[in-house]
C-alpha cells in the first residue's frame, strides 16, 4: 500500500471529484511533499501554474521515491495503534453526540461548536504528541481538549458550568485550557489563538537555546479553520514562525464553511496550503476524512518540527456533519456536498481498514464502542452531580496575585477583605 | 513646553512644610520629592528628601513588601544607608532595571521592534542585544497584534516576556491580544495559566509629533479586567516600577513618557523597587490635594512654585497605579485637605481622571468640601501645530487657577 500522501488536490471545487473508493490507498504518489522548501519540482498531474518564485509551492520528496514498493503487506499501522485512533474518534463523536443531547436538554448554554466528522484531524495529529506538547484550538476544542488526554469528566463539567470542570466554570465550551496536558486554549475569536501558538513555540526554542535545555524539543499544534487564513494573524505569525524556525505546526481544518460563509466565495486563492511556500515554509494538502493519511503527514511535521527544522503548514480537507454551533440551522449546504461527505465518514472508513486488514474484529470495535459510551455517561453523571461555583470564586481568578485588586481607603489590600473571599467585595 | 521645574528657592519654602504632615507610617520608603531644573539645553536635578535639611540622605532601599502598609517608618535604617547612588537619565534607569532583571532571571526576555540591534527607538533597551542575545532581544516584524500575542503565548508556557511597542499608539493594534487574552487568559483558564508579561512603551503628548503618535491610552486600556497599569515619572520609579512589573505574576502595562526619557536624577545603587499599587507623595501640604501622573506631575510642581508664592500649601501625589488606583494614599489627603483637583494628560472623556473622579466621590464624599475639579488634556487629536498642541494639554498657568478657585 502506498504510503504517500494525499493526491494532488488542486481541485477549486468544494468536493473533490477524485475517486475515494479506497480511501486509503493511492495509485500514484501525485502530490506534493515537504521535503526541502529550496527545490521546487514540477508534477505533471499539477493543474497549476506553480509559483513564480524558486523553492515555493510543492517540491516532490525523496521520501516519496524510496517507497515504490506498493506492497498491500505493509500496513501503516500496528493493531494496538490501530484501536487507539479509533477509540479516540470514536470517544470524540460520542462526546459530541452527547453535548447535544444535553445541550437541547438545557444542561449546558451558550455557543457550542461540535466537531463530528473532524476526528480525523484531531486523532491523526494529536496521538503523536507527547503530554509536553502544546496543543493550541479554536472553540472547536472539546475533541482536542479529549485526544490531548483531558479526562471527559472535567471537559463535561466545564461544558455544565461546574466547578470541577477543567476550568472551574469559568471558561465554558469555547475556552478549554488544561496546563497538565497542555491545552493552550480554547479561544472564541478566530486567528487568536495562533500567536498564542506561536508562542508557546518560541518557548521551546528559547528553552533550548538560551537556558540550555538541550533535550527540549516540545512541539506546537495549532487548530484553525479555512476562515481564519483570511485573517492577519495567521499570515503575521506564518512569517515569525518561518523566520526563526519555530517548532510549530499550523494544522488547517478546512472544513469549507465558516458559519454560512463558503470558503471559495471569501477567499481569492481557496487553496490555503499554498500560502505556506509563500512565507518559506511547506505547504501540504491532505485528505482530512482519512486518519491514517492524516497520521503520515502529521508524523513528518512534527519530525520535522522536532528536528528544528522550522513550521509546516498542513491543509486538511475535512467536513463538519453538523452545522457551525448548535444554534445553527445549517440551511445553506448543499445536502449533496452533505451526503457526499458523510459517505467518507473516519471512523467508518477506518472501523473497514481495521476489519479488511484483519488487524481487529467487529467484536473488539463493539466492546470499544460500549466502553465509549460508559465513559461518556459517567461523565455526564459525574458532571451532574458536580456542585455549582459558589459566589466566593467570582473574583479568585482575576489576577494570578491578588494584590492587583489595589489597596482599599483602609490601606488594607482589597484581597486582604474578607468580603473578597466571598465575592462580594467592590473592587 | 518641557518640564519645568523648581527652583532651589521653592525647595527650601516647600522644606519648611512640616514632615510630620506626612503620615510617616504610611511610608516605607522615605519620602522624596524630585524636581529638575533645566538649564538651557541640559537637564539638572536638585532633589530633596522630606527631612528639613536637604541632603541627600536616606534613600532607603524598598524592600518587596508582603502588605500594603509597614507598621512603622524604618527611620534608623533610612538614615544610615546614605549611600551616594548613582546620577542616570530615565532611559538608562529603565534599561539598567531591566538588565538587571534578565541578569537576575533568565526567563525575562524582551520582544518589540527595533529592540535588539538598534537599541531600541528611545534607547532603553541599548546594548541589551549584545549581552544577552538575539533570542533573548528579539526583533520583531511589524506585526503588534501577533507579537504580542506571541509574548503571552511565551509568558503561559513559562516565560516573562517584555514587550515594548515602540510607541504607545502601536498598542491599539494589539488591543485584540491584550484585551482577549492577556487579562483574560488567567481567568478563563481557572487559574492555570499565569502571564506574567509587561507590556511597555512611550505615550503622551511629544513635541509636534503629530496626532496619531501622540495618543493618550491609559483610558482605553483601563476597562481591561485582569491587567495592571502603572505610569512612571521619574528615574527612581520608572526602574523601580520596571523592576516590580517583570517580578509581578500579574500582567501590567508600564506607561512611559516620550518627553521624560532625559530626566535626570541620583538613584540608590542597591537593589530596589517600587509597589505598583502604591502611590507617590511628592509634596505634601494642607490646603488642597493635587493627584497627577506621568508628565503631568511636572507641570503641577511648577504651578506648585506659584501657588506657594501666593500663599496656598498644595499636596502632590503622583498617583503611579493608574490601575488600581491606591484610594488609602488618596483618602488620607482627601481627609486631610477636604479639596481634590485631578490633573492628567488622558483625554477628558472616559479617561484615569473620569474613573479616579467616581471613584473618589464614591468613597470620600463626605470628606470633600468642594467638587472635584478635573483637568485633562481636551478631546481632540493632538494637532500639529505647536501653538495648538500647547493648549491641548493643561498648562501651569490653568492648575494655578483651578487651585485658586477650589479654595475660594
Amino acid at each position: 500500500m502506498s504510503t504517500a500522501f494525499s493526491a494532488a488536490k488542486f481541485s477549486t471545487q468544494p468536493f473533490s471529484t477524485i475517486s475515494h473508493d479506497s480511501p486509503l490507498v493511492f495509485a500514484k504518489p501525485t502530490s506534493q511533499f515537504f521535503g526541502s522548501t529550496r527545490k521546487l519540482r514540477l508534477t505533471s498531474s499539477s493543474k497549476f501554474n506553480l509559483s513564480r518564485r524558486s523553492g515555493t509551492v510543492v517540491a516532490v520528496s525523496d521520501y516519496v521515491k524510496q517507497k515504490t514498493s506498493k506492497s498491500t503487506t505493509s500496513l501503516l499501522i500496528t493493531k494496538e495503534e490501530g484501536l487507539e485512533l479509533y477509540e479516540d474518534m470514536v470517544f470524540g463523536r460520542a462526546f459530541e453526540d452527547m453535548c447535544a443531547q444535553m445541550y437541547y436538554r438545557g444542561k449546558m448554554f451558550g455557543f457550542v461548536h461540535l466537531y463530528n466528522g473532524q476526528e480525523a484531524v484531531s486523532t491523526g495529529f494529536i496521538k503523536l504528541l507527547k503530554q509536553q506538547d502544546s496543543v493550541v484550538s479554536t472553540y472547536r476544542d472539546h475533541v482536542h481538549a479529549l485526544s490531548k488526554g483531558v479526562p471527559a469528566r472535567a471537559v463535561m463539567s466545564e461544558l455544565f458550568g461546574k466547578t470541577t470542570g477543567c476550568c472551574r466554570g469559568q471558561g465554558g465550551s469555547m475556552h478549554m485550557f488544561s496546563r497538565e496536558h497542555n491545552l493552550l486554549g480554547g479561544f472564541a475569536f478566530i486567528g487568536e489563538g495562533i500567536p498564542i501558538a506561536t508562542g508557546a513555540a518560541f518557548t521551546s526554542k528559547y528553552k533550548r537555546e538560551v537556558l540550555k535545555e538541550a533535550d527540549c524539543d516540545h512541539v506546537t499544534l495549532a487548530f484553525f479553520g479555512d476562515g481564519t487564513c483570511n485573517n492577519g494573524q495567521f499570515f503575521e505569525c506564518l512569517n515569525m514562525a518561518a523566520l526563526w524556525k519555530l517548532p510549530i505546526v499550523f494544522v488547517v481544518e478546512n472544513n469549507l464553511w465558516a458559519i454560512g460563509m463558503s470558503h471559495s466565495r471569501a477567499t481569492s486563492d481557496p487553496q490555503i496550503y499554498k500560502k505556506g511556500p509563500a512565507f518559506g515554509m511547506p505547504g501540504i494538502h491532505v485528505d482530512g476524512m482519512d486518519v491514517l493519511k492524516v497520521r503520515e503527514v502529521a508524523k513528518e511535521a512534527i519530525g520535522r518540527a522536532r528536528r528544528g527544522e522550522g513550521p509546516t503548514l498542513v491543509e486538511c480537507e475535512t467536513y463538519r456533519f453538523r452545522g457551525h454551533s448548535l444554534a445553527d440551522p445549517d440551511e445553506l449546504r448543499d445536502p449533496a456536498e452533505k451526503d457526499h461527505y458523510a459517505a467518507r465518514d473516519p471512523i467508518r472508513a477506518l472501523k473497514k481498514y481495521l476489519i479488511e486488514n484483519s488487524l481487529a474484529s467487529e467484536a473488539e470495535l463493539k466492546a470499544i464502542d460500549k466502553k465509549i459510551d460508559e465513559v461518556v455517561e459517567d461523565a455526564v453523571e459525574f458532571a451532574d452531580e458536580s456542585p455549582i461555583p459558589a459566589r466566593s470564586q467570582l473574583l479568585e481568578n482575576v489576577f494570578a496575585d491578588p494584590r492587583g485588586f489595589g489597596i482599599g481607603p483602609d490601606g488594607r489590600y482589597r484581597c486582604e477583605d474578607p468580603k473578597f473571599t466571598e465575592g462580594t467585595a467592590r473592587v | 513646553m518641557a518640564a519645568i521645574f523648581q527652583g532651589v528657592g521653592a525647595a527650601e519654602a516647600l522644606s519648611s512644610s512640616p514632615f510630620n504632615s506626612f503620615d510617616s507610617n504610611k511610608s516605607i520608603f522615605s519620602p522624596r520629592r524630585s524636581f529638575s531644573v533645566r538649564k538651557g539645553a541640559s537637564f539638572a536635578v536638585v532633589r530633596s528628601d522630606g527631612t528639613v535639611n536637604l541632603n541627600l540622605k536616606g534613600r532607603r532601599a524598598q524592600q518587596l513588601i508582603s502588605n500594603a502598609v509597614a507598621t512603622k517608618a524604618d527611620s534608623a535604617a533610612a538614615s544610615s544607608s546614605s549611600k551616594p547612588g548613582h546620577e542616570l537619565l530615565l532611559f538608562e534607569a529603565l534599561q539598567e532595571g531591566l538588565e538587571e532583571e534578565m541578569d537576575r532571571d533568565p526567563h525575562v526576555c524582551v520582544m518589540g521592534e527595533d529592540v535588539g540591534h538598534y537599541g531600541g527607538s528611545y534607547k532603553v533597551t541599548k546594548g541589551l542585544a549584545k549581552k544577552f542575545g538575539d533570542l533573548r532581544v528579539l526583533d520583531t516584524p511589524i506585526a503588534e497584534n501577533s507579537f504580542t500575542g506571541m509574548g503571552i503565548g511565551a509568558a503561559m508556557t513559562g516565560l516573562r516576556p517584555v514587550i515594548e511597542g515602540m510607541n504607545m499608539g502601536f498598542l491599539l493594534l494589539a488591543f485584540n491580544q491584550i484585551s482577549n487574552n492577556c487579562g483574560m487568559l488567567h481567568y478563563t483558564s481557572g487559574g492555570q495559566f499565569t502571564i506574567p508579561i509587561v507590556i511597555r512603551g512611550p505615550g503622551g503628548v511629544g513635541r509636534q509629533l503629530g496626532a496619531e503618535h501622540s495618543q493618550r491610552l491609559e483610558s482605553y486600556f483601563q476597562s481591561i479586567p485582569g491587567i495592571q497599569m502603572v505610569a512612571c515619572s521619574t528615574p527612581y520609579n520608572a526602574k523601580g516600577l520596571m523592576k516590580a512589573a517583570i517580578r509581578s505574576e500579574n500582567p501590567v502595562i508600564l506607561f512611559e513618557h516620550v518627553l521624560l526619557y532625559n530626566l535626570k536624577e541620583r538613584i540608590p545603587d542597591e537593589d530596589y523597587i517600587c509597589n505598583l499599587e502604591e502611590a507617590e507623595m511628592v509634596r505634601p501640604g494642607e490646603h488642597v490635594t493635587i493627584l497627577t501622573y506621568s508628565r503631568m506631575r511636572y507641570h503641577v510642581m511648577q504651578a506648585a512654585k506659584t501657588l506657594v508664592n501666593k500663599g496656598y500649601d498644595p499636596e502632590v501625589i503622583d498617583i503611579r497605579s493608574l490601575k488600581p488606583f491606591d484610594l488609602y494614599t488618596i483618602g488620607n489627603s482627601v481627609k486631610k485637605t477636604h479639596r481634590v483637583l485631578i490633573v492628567e494628560e488622558c483625554m477628558r472623556t472616559g479617561g484615569i481622571g473620569a474613573s479616579l473622579t467616581a471613584a473618589i466621590t464614591e468613597n470620600f464624599n463626605d470628606y470633600l468640601d468642594a467638587p472635584i475639579m478635573c483637568l485633562s488634556s481636551q478631546d481632540v487629536p493632538t494637532p500639529y501645530a505647536g501653538t495648538l498642541e500647547e493648549v491641548t494639554v493643561v498648562q501651569p498657568p490653568q492648575i494655578v487657577t483651578a487651585v485658586e478657585q477650589l479654595c475660594q
